[in-house]
């Protein structure tokens, strides 16, 4: 059993804004926690044995192996954002390193809490190593004083080794103020497999983000799953891209995507590169006000024997959906939400039990609102 | 139970239903024949509520309640039911959470009522998606039996269904129907859409209509009606009234 988190100066509104993007101060549903406010590391530490989480300093002068790991997935020169995080002399972040063979049931959560500063940013790896099995529950927030211009910047480098697995889930609790770029890549290699799951559903100024998953091994696999709404005021861009670059390889990217009002550009690409790989895409989008869901599927196949498909369908509720949950009693607002919950339904194979109940409490707090 | 007074309706521009007058008192079952396209859907879902079947004229009472003006789950909570023919197919809505949804408070035992009509595999599967025919009978009759409502319309039970899963959806309508009490008792009512009359064998029907070109045109006992058609056609039965 773990120490509750100490959050000295964090107010209960802000606790309960860490609660909401799936962060336990308790410690009660997890093995190990990492937790940054601002550039400040209040904690880091984990109990699972064959698990390590480590500040990025730290971690780096423990291992100096992990240079060749660090921007190795991410390239320090891809775009503004990851020039500002590599430039800095004093770089903040998580390294978390499950060894060989080593296995958590409870997730390890990472937050990244917005606080005070104007910028904050993070430079994160993630390595599982041959055969062991990592959950992460990210949970990122801002707090609710942080006023105009707040941005947060994350870059995280995933390394998944052969037959080994990680899944990561990101729920986001940002405010309407800040702007959320996140830089994220992922080499997955032989039997490998990644899951990445992102939720957000509340306001944000603007999040931009499009991870990317190399399927350099065999029969590897990488899913992401994305389930958003967009309020007014929100711009959401955001994306996922697998690169199949091994036979048996395959990729799915999922999309739910609600706007109530602000925009949704829901993009995602998979690139067949090698015979016997298969890669599916699929984004629906509910309009509920007058907003903006864009979807830009991508599949790009280059060589026989790469089988690539794609589903998208944008639209309102169906009226005669709402009337036959009407006619069973439900009022019309009762219907609605009942409808949109299922829409919004992803369950993810091969995700514990305690995150998967983690997503759906995030729905119910929007449910809870009238979504 | 149910009083219809020259009601009128229409669907996009087009009048479909002229004048219709219809008394179904409380425990009685009456059942409503006549051809494709002849009004008999449009009619259930007027009498449900459903917001494109736009009443122009005439009333509808229910259990002395003018519910005419009523939307849908208005009705459904005083206890107007429908089964279905073509429900909708709703994605990602589980049918084991539509079906806590509707019970609401209720302490029913889903699983439990599932097993009877053998939809306690269907639970976590999408609303409709994929089901056969036989199973969209199943899932209406499993919301209806947690419904449990007072008026009981059922449009087309035994269509696309085979003779085994016409006798388990006979029997358990049979029970939404109250057929088990004995007739005073009874309090439940019933309209049944129906062309080949195998369900009278579980609902013993009081009353037969036929309806043709959206006016109920017929009334008498429903197996004489259902003999009738089923040996002259529609065609003669009708002129036979008309003259
Ligand atoms: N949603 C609709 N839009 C347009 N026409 C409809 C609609 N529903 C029913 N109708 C028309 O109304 C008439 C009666 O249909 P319906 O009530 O389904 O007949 P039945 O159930 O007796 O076969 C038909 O001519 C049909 O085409
Ligand atoms: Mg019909």
């Amino acid at each position: 059993m773990q120490e509750p988190v100490k959050t000295p100066g964090l107010s209960s509104t802000d606790k309960e804004r860490l609660s909401q993007a799936g962060i336990d101060l308790e410690m009660k549903n997890r093995c190990g926690s990492y937790l940054q406010m601002d550039q400040d590391m209040v904690h880091a530490a984990c109990d699972e044995s064959g698990i390590e989480v480590l500040p990025y300093k730290k971690a780096i002068e423990k291992y100096s192996w992990l240079q060749d790991y660090a921007w190795k997935a991410v390239s320090p020169d891809k775009d503004d954002i990851t020039k500002y995080v590599a430039a800095q002399e004093d770089p903040r972040g998580y390294v978390i390193i499950a060894h060989k063979g080593s296995k958590n049931v409870l997730p390890i959560q990472t937050c990244l809490f917005l606080g005070r500063d104007k910028i904050q940013h993070a430079h994160n790896i993630i390595i599982a190593e041959e055969g062991a099995e990592l959950h992460i529950i990210s949970g990122c927030a801002s707090g609710s004083h942080v006023g105009k211009g707040g941005a947060h910047y994350g870059i995280s480098e995933f390394y998944i080794k052969k037959d080994a697995k990680i899944s990561f889930t990101m729920i986001h609790y940002w405010g309407e103020d800040i702007e959320v770029q996140p830089r994220s890549a992922s080499i997955v290699e032989e039997n490998g497999v990644f899951l990445s799951n992102y939720v957000c559903m509340q306001p944000v100024k603007k999040i931009q983000m499009y991870p990317t998953a190399t399927l350099t091994g065999a029969n590897s696999l990488a899913r992401f799953s994305s389930i958003v709404i967009s309020l007014p005021g929100s711009h959401m861009d955001l994306g996922s891209r697998a690169i199949l670059e091994a036979p048996g390889a395959s990729a799915e990217l999922i999309t739910r995507a609600i706007t109530k009002g602000g925009t949704i550009i829901s993009r995602g690409h998979i690139r067949g590169n090698v015979a016997g790989t298969r890669g599916h895409l699929e984004c629906k989008g509910l309009i509920l006000k007058d907003g903006i869901i864009y979807a830009i599927p991508e599949i790009e196949g280059s060589v026989v024997g790469t089988e690539l498909s794609h589903e998208a369908a944008v639209g309102k509720l169906a009226k005669d959906e709402i009337e036959y949950l009407m006619a069973r009693g439900l009022d019309e607002d009762e219907a609605t939400a009942t409808i949109i919950r299922g829409f919004l339904d992803v369950k993810i194979s091969g995700l514990p039990e305690a995150l998967q109940r983690q997503i759906d409490a995030s729905i119910d707090v929007a449910e809870k609102s009238g979504f | 139970m149910l009083q219809i007074k020259n009601l009128s309706v229409n669907v996009g521009d087009k009048e479909v239903l002229h004048d219709i007058n219809l008394t179904i008192g409380g425990g009685e079952t009456h059942v409503l024949m006549g051809p494709n396209g002849s009004g008999k859907t449009t009619l259930l879902m007027t009498i449900m509520g459903f917001s494109s079947y736009v009443i122009t004229k005439g009333q509808i009472l229910f259990k002395g309640e003018d519910v005419t003006a009523m939307h849908a789950h208005e009705r459904a909570q005083r206890g107007v039911g429908m089964m279905f023919q073509r429900p909708p197919t709703i994605s990602g809505l589980k049918l084991g959470k539509m079906l806590t949804a509707i019970s609401k408070t209720k302490e029913e035992n889903i699983p439990e009522l599932a097993k009877i009509v053998h939809m306690d595999r269907f639970l976590e599967r999408d609303i409709n998606k994929g089901f056969s025919g036989g199973e969209i009978k199943r899932s209406e009759v499993l919301q209806l039996m947690i419904q449990n409502p007072d008026f009981v319309m059922l449009d087309e039970p035994e269509s696309g269904v085979d003779l085994e899963n016409i006798s388990l959806i006979g029997r358990n309508i049979g029970g939404l129907l109250e057929k088990d009490k004995h007739i005073v008792d009874r309090k439940k009512s019933g309209l049944v859409i129906t062309h080949t009359g195998y369900i009278l064998d579980y609902i013993d029907a009081d009353k037969g209509h036929v309806m043709c070109d959206g006016e109920v045109k017929c009334h008498g006992n429903p197996r004489e009606i259902l003999k009738e058609i089923q040996q002259r056609g529609y065609k003669e039965c009708l002129e036979c009234r008309s003259q």
